[in-house]
């Protein structure tokens, strides 16, 4: 078994005093985990319920349930395509089709230079912008295929 | 109709943040202090039921009834719990909707006063703000206003010399759509699977932790400051129909200028989609949702419904969240329907059966039919489904929030999803669940 380095450890910590429950940073911790190490593989995940106080079983359950948990490794850049009803109206599926064919891989790969994972995430708030994609923690909306180059160039 | 400014007003084009001092110049964080110093906690409590708020994040429920509800402790304080708590919904993720975000990102202090009067109505000590994941650039202002009105006293132990604390907190939800219930939204809070739970017992009486809690939407909470400030005739003054206040209406989707207008609540539908610029390239509405995903579709027929509780509802919808998605004439209805049920199939939390198996049967039967593959006998299926999902036959909301737009696009364009049938099909819909892992999760 592994153990999850100092700066982890105390994040999670922190989280920890904010409830009057300890486990319910159960979320956070694995956010943490994954924020440090890029996803939560086993050995981190039975490492961070260690220091929740939860089991590794009841990590499992929340870490299976929520979409911002990775429990496979990904690319440095996650790139999650809004494919709910604004962005549908406004070009969704051409916009999807051009990333999978510029990138090669399909929903759930991650290209094989570790670039890009491709995932699907539900509405972004971003409907005025549609149609809208998320690269790591930036929002980029109005996409055109000559515009996916350009954003897709910026992250290296 | 004109914008009627009361919750963007402090808000920029390009939502550079309004900070402490600026938000006070404007009057900011005077509504609080008025609170504190002239009013009781209950009768923060009526002011608001008096001016008619409702719930501004899809349901619509009486906010100061919902308050009503919480027990209280002023006159037994031996008994009052460890904790009482606010919870801010700011999840949100229903489909078309991208309201809330504005005013956290555009004013983040006004959620926070409202956010500390609201708590000294319903006597919380703690309050947190349920953010969803992607929100990350609301969580660092949200953030920055609660150092910045800790550092003032507006928060924190015996605030401004009146013996009230209150502590404020943000949670960064890992995304699920089921957390904007707000009993999910309560489990996700303590850290587990956002499931529904049973109700009763209400939150009020044993919410998170088990404790007295009060879940509000961040929308409806930030008319707070405004009703302490200016009164309840005036808020209600503020509505062009039957409701009281103002309200973010948005427009996405086939309009040429979308975007967001906080306007009187109850104006006209046809006169806000003028605002957003009317349908693109001049083409005609064949229908919207008028707000969010779950809310039942309305047609051209419509455009003359005042946007509000009762006006929207009497068309047979309902206000929702106020955001509008909107489809121009050349929308296939059925590829809409699809795009909707996919999302309520892959949402759905698994609890209970009609929701986790019912909504990938529906997504099957549309997408069978969208691709020329349809069978006789599968529209009234989905009639079926309609009932068999609807109001009181699954643990919460889910399901039949998302039989709503179904259940109109059946009403409005039966003939259209009818004619998606081959002529020479087989006569036995034999139609499988869908594989509801069709959209794969890393």
């Amino acid at each position: 078994m592994i153990e999850l380095s100092q700066t982890e450890i105390e994040a999670i910590r922190h989280e920890m005093s904010l409830y009057e429950d300890p486990g319910a940073a159960t979320i956070e911790a694995l956010k943490i985990v994954q924020e440090h190490r890029g996803w939560v593989s086993d050995e981190a995940l039975e490492a961070a319920a260690v220091v929740v106080g939860v089991t590794p079983t009841q990590m499992e359950a929340v870490a299976t349930f929520y979409n911002l948990i990775f429990r496979q490794p990904v690319g440095r850049h996650v790139i999650m395509i809004c494919d709910s009803i604004s962005c549908y109206l406004t070009g969704y599926e051409e916009i999807l089709a051009y990333l999978k064919k510029t990138l090669g891989i399909e929903f759930g790969q991650t290209t094989p230079d570790d670039r890009f994972t491709l995932l699907p995430i539900c509405c972004l708030g971003d409907c005025d912008n549609g149609p809208s994609m998320r690269v790591g923690e930036d929002y980029h909306g109005r996409l055109t295929p000559d515009r996916v180059d350009a954003i897709l160039a910026e992250y290296k | 109709m004109d914008e009627t400014r009361v919750l963007t007003r402090n808000i920029r084009e390009g939502r550079e943040p309004v900070w402490r001092a600026e938000y006070e110049a404007a009057g900011g964080w005077e509504a609080f202090k008025k609170t504190l110093a002239e009013l009781k906690p209950t009768e923060v409590g009526e002011l608001v039921k008096e001016a008619g708020l409702r719930g501004r994040g899809g349901a619509g429920f009486p906010t100061g009834m919902k308050w009503s509800f919480m027990p209280r402790f002023e006159e037994r304080p031996e008994e009052r719990p460890a904790h009482v708590y606010l919870v801010i919904n700011a999840d949100e993720m229903e489909p078309g909707t991208f309201k809330d975000r504005l005013l956290m990102e555009g004013d983040p202090h006004q959620l926070i006063e409202a956010m500390a009067i609201s708590s000294y109505a319903i006597g919380a000590d703690i309050a947190y703000v349920f953010l969803r994941g992607e929100y990350v650039e609301c969580q660092r202002r949200l953030q920055k206003a609660i150092d910045e009105a800790t550092e003032a006293g507006y928060l924190g132990n015996d605030i401004l010399g009146s013996g009230y604390n209150l502590k404020i907190y943000l949670h960064m939800s890992a995304g699920r759509y089921i957390c904007g219930e707000e009993s999910a939204l309560l489990s996700a809070l303590e850290g587990r699977r956002a499931v529904p739970r049973h109700k009763p017992p209400f939150p009020a009486a044993s919410g998170l932790f088990g404790q007295p809690t009060t879940v509000n939407n961040v929308e409806t909470i930030c008319n707070v400051p405004h009703i302490v400030s200016n009164g309840a005739d005036w808020y209600k003054q503020l509505g062009a129909h039957k409701d009281g206040g103002t309200k973010l209406f948005g427009a996405s989707g086939h309009v040429n200028r979308p975007g967001l207008a906080e306007m009187p609540l109850g104006t006209r539908m046809g006169d806000l989609l003028e605002h957003f610029g009317g349908i693109r390239e001049g083409r005609r509405l064949k229908a919207l949702l008028p707000g969010g995903g779950s809310t039942p579709l309305l047609t051209a027929d419509h455009l003359d419904t005042p946007m509000d509780y009762e006006g929207v509802g009497a068309a047979g919808s309902r206000l929702g969240t106020g955001t509008m998605v909107v489809m121009d004439e050349t929308t296939p209805i059925v590829g809409v329907l699809k795009n909707l049920e996919h999302f309520y199939a892959q949402e759905s939390c698994g609890w209970c059966t009609p929701c986790r198996d019912g909504l990938p049967w529906v997504e099957r039967i549309l997408t069978n039919l969208e691709a020329g593959k349809g069978h006789p006998g599968d529209i009234e299926l989905l009639e079926l489904h309609t009932k068999l999902l609807g109001p009181g036959k699954t643990f919460c909301a889910h399901a039949p929030g998302a039989m709503g737009p179904l259940e109109s696009g059946l009403k409005y364009f039966r003939d259209e999803l009818a004619a998606l049938i081959p002529d020479d099909s087989d006569t036995l819909s034999l139609t499988e669940p869908a594989n509801t892992a069709s959209n794969s999760q890393v």
